[in-house]
């Protein structure tokens, strides 16, 4: 019974940072997808998102304020980063455009530690933190906000690639840019908005994950790369992939953590990674090339 | 290049090597010239990977730190003669690379990438973890000086009469690996891995071979490293010092041994040379990727000698060479 009560604990906080992961991987592949650019600035993002929302939030105590707040910046920051240092690349080789992005990452965590220092700042809870027991599992109220909210965003990203007309040229661009350009889509457009789509879906991660952890100038760098982790283990490029992957991925780090060496955690993504990559680099549900 | 000038190079190296030795009193610059040696082996290990090549590894700092802790675990816990553990470094990250490279040199770009990465930060977590075996977090101690026929080279100045020449041998050994047959396959390779095959170029091997080549490069650095500070600790072999041996390739010049030289000189050097610029290091390291790759992508020398020639050619209203 106490294994089963603790596996529920394991289930919760695993589906809580997988769905965080999801978050991420979805925004890793939303500009893959546009430009087949992995964006390694990605996890900054997400760090972004937390610390500027935690700024906003002191400004002013409303956590709605905060949130589109944060997000709104980290957009900008995001289409800013897309102009400034990939649009202006003469030679956009892999190893150039992952130099480039690396290098937007370890800058933005650079500016990020001056701005706000190494301490680590909290953000309360949305709505309180008196915890609910549900069956064997105690359930914080901010792990329904992550999940919740993570689900409501993944909702409405499928249906504004399904339903609207930006999010069906951008499925166009992905499946073939050169014939999307043909029926008149203007593809620098739609590298433009993936670009400020996947950040503010890495700052909304943040924002929701940081009264959880906490925020810090240097959260973003693993999160980052879990992030790409659930994104290869789904399969680049697919939504439900990236999302399944994110679950997995967080399920698994949990139970890790629980059963074997809290220690190891973070070696369990770079493991499935490694695996994923060396048996089957198309990713849990991505089609062969 | 005429032979003559290409034995003036390593002659001017060698005589600077010496004259330096012989000038400097000071213990503390000599500790950087150790630094700036053991860096230069290591970046022009992963310029021959990621600048000849064109293949990324974002996990160099792994196999420095294989490297590094073999050393360190068999001389300091297991008494071993540190001349053999050595080449049992070399031993244990060659393999570990070759294990490594099977699988991840079939990815190509970015997925190389994060499998390097992947690794990277892997055996990081281990070096922190494994506790009865490398002294976790707070790292591994009394590790001995290297030796030579009974000579120890306990003090920064004597061990710079190893690390330079040994810095002048993987220098010379590099240039002529690149100038081999080896070297021009790689080059072909960088610049398309379809037509290097098409070529009868067994890429595939020769992937495995350099990145194995580079990993042993990094597993000495690892060695001499160990031995010169005595002490080792998990913090040294960081995804970000990955990163920093990525960027002093990029400022150097990809492609470019002797550019290694000066990548690695200025990167190391410029730290110590600013106190404040412990705060601004990691946002300069970022800084410098980024504006490099964009404006300068063959490196500062070579990237600002093509704008000067570029500036020249305009003015005279000549056409550029193609």
């Amino acid at each position: 019974m106490q294994i089963y009560a603790a596996l529920c604990q394991y289930l919760v906080s695993g589906l809580t940072n997988g769905a965080i992961y999801a978050l991420i991987a979805l925004g890793f592949g939303i500009i893959y997808n546009a430009t087949t650019i992995i964006n390694f600035a990605q996890g900054e993002m997400v760090m972004l998102g937390a610390l500027s929302a935690i700024s906003l939030y002191s400004l002013k105590p409303s956590f709605l304020f905060a949130f589109l707040g944060g997000v709104t910046l980290v957009t900008l920051v995001g289409l800013v980063f897309e102009r400034l240092a990939l649009r202006p690349v003469r030679d956009p080789s892999p190893i150039t455009l992952i130099i480039i992005t690396v290098g937007g990452a370890v800058f933005i965590k650079g500016v990020a530690m001056l701005l706000w220092g190494k301490e680590a700042y909290t953000l309360p809870p949305f709505s309180g933190d008196a915890p609910l027991h549900l069956g064997p599992a105690t359930v914080l109220p901010q792990n329904l906000w992550v999940l919740g909210l993570t689900a409501c965003l993944v909702i409405a990203l499928e249906a504004f690639f399904r339903l609207t007309l930006a999010g069906k040229a951008m499925r166009a661009c992905a499946y073939n840019p050169r014939a999307a350009r043909l029926v008149g889509i203007s593809t620098g457009r739609m590298v433009q908005l993936s670009f400020g789509l996947s950040a503010a879906l890495g700052a909304a991660g943040g924002i929701l994950i940081a009264p959880l952890t906490l925020g810090v100038y240097d959260m973003g760098t693993m999160l980052g790369l879990k992030g790409f982790c659930a994104a290869i283990l789904g399969g680049l490029g697919s939504l439900l992939g990236g999302v399944l992957g994110g679950l997995v991925l967080g399920v698994a780090e949990a139970l890790a953590s629980g059963l074997i060496s809290s220690g190891y955690r973070d070696a369990v993504a770079f493991c499935l990674l490694l695996l994923v990559l060396f048996l089957r680099p198309q990713g849990l549900l991505g089609g062969r090339e | 290049m005429t032979l003559s000038r290409f034995a003036n190079r390593w002659l001017l190296f060698a005589l600077a090597v010496v004259a330096l030795g012989l000038a400097v009193a000071n213990e503390y610059l000599f500790t950087l010239f150790n630094f700036i040696g053991i860096n230069v082996i290591l970046v022009v290990g992963l310029n021959l990977l990621l600048g000849y090549g064109g293949q990324i590894s974002l996990g160099h700092a792994a196999f420095f730190g294989l490297g590094a802790y073999s050393s360190g675990i068999l001389t300091a816990t297991l008494g071993v003669n540190p001349w053999l553990a050595l080449p049992t470094g070399l031993a244990v990250s060659g393999v570990t690379a070759f294990l490594i490279g099977v699988p991840a040199l079939k990815l190509r770009g970015y997925y190389l990438a994060m499998a390097t990465l992947g690794f990277g930060i892997i055996v990081y977590i281990i070096l922190n973890e494994a506790t009865g075996l490398t002294g976790g977090p707070s790292g591994l101690a009394g590790i001995p000086s290297l030796s030579l026929a009974g000579f120890p080279l306990n003090t920064a100045r004597r061990l710079y009469w190893l690390i330079w020449p040994a810095v002048g041998l993987i220098l010379a050994l590099s240039a002529n690996l690149v100038d081999s047959r080896t070297g021009r396959a790689l080059r072909a390779l960088h610049e398309s891995e379809a037509a290097a095959q098409s070529l009868a170029v067994d890429t595939a091997r020769l992937k495995l071979k350099i990145f194995v080549w580079s990993a042993l490069y990094a597993s000495l650095a690892g060695s001499l490293y160990a031995h010169a500070l005595n002490f080792i600790a998990p913090s040294s072999f960081t995804f970000m010092f990955s990163i920093k041996l990525v960027t002093m390739v990029v400022l150097g010049g990809m492609a470019s041994i002797w550019g290694s030289l000066l990548g690695a000189a200025v990167l190391t050097v410029l730290p110590e040379l600013l106190a404040a610029f412990h705060d601004y290091e990691v946002v300069i390291f970022g800084a410098i990727l980024m504006v490099i790759m964009i404006f300068l992508p063959r490196g500062l020398v070579r990237g600002l000698m093509d704008l000067v020639e570029f500036r020249r050619y305009k003015k005279e209203g000549g056409r550029l060479p193609v």
